[in-house]
């Protein structure tokens, strides 16, 4: 078998090794970007779900207008906004944050975890919304605070609720991601265009890269399936 | 049956339309717009520019009906394999990667590269060491990527940019140290604003510009060739090179 792969890689002019450790690279930089943007937007979402669902529109207000306008603009115009916008910002060469904003990666990390975190927080707020009434009387009726009953009875119940929805999200956020070339970042399909310009081949190269991409979506979606499985154990039928 | 006669006659259109030498009356011809002083629309929306201008002058010389047809860069070579035109007078240099694609006509005119960067930035662009750790901008594609990429990797810092205003962009928010470009577009787009300059020697690249065609039009290529072959010694070359350059471009 590797006798094999080597002899194809030696007859092929465009997927040589150099060509492959490339995508190989792209490949651990979309994996970083869209894993710490997931890991960040919902640690973010969480809280911000649970603010977004009290009566107070003091606090719920502002986390309707964040949500609104991350899900009101396309992704592209926020990478732009704040990869080029921070850098016209007088005299932000001379901080400590030109160290973090310099590069092209934290730009797109916040970017990408702002707007992973305000699609997460709706979808958390359609779960939390939709507790149902009795679970929380009966909570209430057992002398729960409200900070208990949201860690005991609301929060995992809406988990269940929403984790569907939520595989969807990740599986966007991870094809969003193929933005990030435009700023520099050379992820999957930044390295798909450079394949691309070295070689003119557009069809090999991007069909290799969509390729990776499915391979990384089937195990979002068997991932998902598993966790499901696990959190709705206590709905399926006995025996079943 | 009927729809066998059709089939039938359209391979036989096929197969006799390949096989005549075809004498070229009407080329499309596709440009990257903008991309100054080659190719770019003035004020009033008129195409122009020195590309522009010789392939009037070779349509004319040629006795051709040419189409002009804007298209994005990326899309260049896909979009003459696809027969959306039939040849490509963007500044397109000849490389060998290139050519196992498209089949090229003689270079009609070469620039150099040249590096550029802020007032400010002091250093030996031919001094590897002074190099080294430096932000790089280049235009993903070109030769000048590949010149860089070739003798540089592994020292500076490589950022590859789709187009050359995100680069410039870059440049300004100081992103990148300096930024290594076709001089002329960077003359254009560079030098106009304050606070920058060129840095050190320009560098001769490749084997220049010339028309990409399909590969099986060789008709095409030798009516091209013959066409600018002419321009190049009547002199009309000579007086569009002089409107655009104050330098020599002449290949």
């Amino acid at each position: 078998m590797p006798e094999m792969i080597a002899e194809w890689l030696n007859q092929n002019e465009i997927f040589t090794a150099t060509t492959l450790l490339h995508y190989w690279g792209g490949l651990v930089t979309t994996v970083q970007l869209v894993f710490l943007s997931l890991l960040l937007g919902l640690i973010l979402a969480v809280p911000l779900a649970i603010l977004r669902t009290v009566k107070n529109p003091f606090v719920s207000g502002p986390i309707w207008f964040y949500t609104y306008l991350f899900r009101g603009t396309p992704l592209l115009i926020q990478l732009y906004v704040i990869y080029y916008g921070i850098a016209q910002i007088e005299g932000i060469q001379d901080t400590f944050w030109w160290e973090i904003f310099r590069a092209a990666f934290y730009p797109a990390l916040l970017a990408f975890t702002l707007n992973t975190a305000a699609y997460t927080t709706e979808i958390l707020r359609g779960a939390i919304v939709a507790t149902p009434q009795g679970e929380i009387e009966a909570a209430k009726a057992y002398g729960m605070s409200w900070l208990m009953r949201i860690r005991r009875i609301v929060l995992p119940s809406a988990a269940r609720r929403a984790v569907q929805a939520y595989a969807n999200e990740v599986i966007f956020m991870l094809h969003a991601s193929a933005i990030a070339s435009v700023v520099t970042i050379v992820d999957l399909t930044g390295a798909a265009r450079d394949i691309y310009s070295r070689f003119y081949a557009p069809f090999d190269a991007f069909i290799a890269v969509a390729l990776i991409y499915m391979v990384l979506t089937f195990a979002l979606v068997y991932g998902f399936k598993r966790l499901e499985h696990r959190l709705l154990r206590h709905l399926r039928p006995v025996g079943g | 049956m009927k729809k066998l006669i059709v089939a039938a006659s359209c391979a036989l259109a096929l197969v006799t339309g390949s096989l005549q030498a075809k004498e070229w009356t009407e080329i499309r011809i596709a440009f990257d717009v903008p991309y100054e002083p080659f190719e770019y629309r003035t004020p009033e929306g008129e195409l122009t520019g020195f590309e522009v201008e010789l392939a009037t002058a070779m349509c004319e010389e040629m006795g051709a009906k040419c189409e002009f047809v804007e298209q994005a860069w990326d899309g260049m070579i896909p979009g003459l394999l696809a027969r959306k035109f039939d040849a490509i007078m963007s500044s397109m240099s000849i490389t060998p990667e290139r050519a196992e694609r498209v089949l090229f006509s003689e270079a009609y005119y070469n620039t150099p590269g040249a590096w550029f960067g802020r007032e400010s930035v002091d250093v030996d662009v031919t001094d590897m060491d002074a190099m080294k750790g430096l932000e790089v901008g280049v235009q993903r594609g070109t030769t000048m990527d590949t010149y860089v990429t070739e003798n540089m990797s592994g020292i500076v810092n490589i950022k590859r940019y789709t187009t050359a205003d995100d680069m410039v962009l870059d440049l300004e928010g100081e992103r990148l140290n300096l930024v290594f470009v076709d001089y002329p577009v960077g003359e254009q787009t560079i030098l106009t604003r304050d606070g920058f300059k060129q840095v050190g020697e320009p560098v001769k690249l490749g084997e220049g510009v010339g028309v990409a065609m399909r590969q099986r039009d060789t008709d095409l290529a030798e009516q091209i060739n013959a066409a600018l072959d002419t321009l190049k010694n009547d002199g009309t070359y000579d007086t569009i090179m002089k409107k655009y350059f104050e330098y020599d471009i002449k290949m």
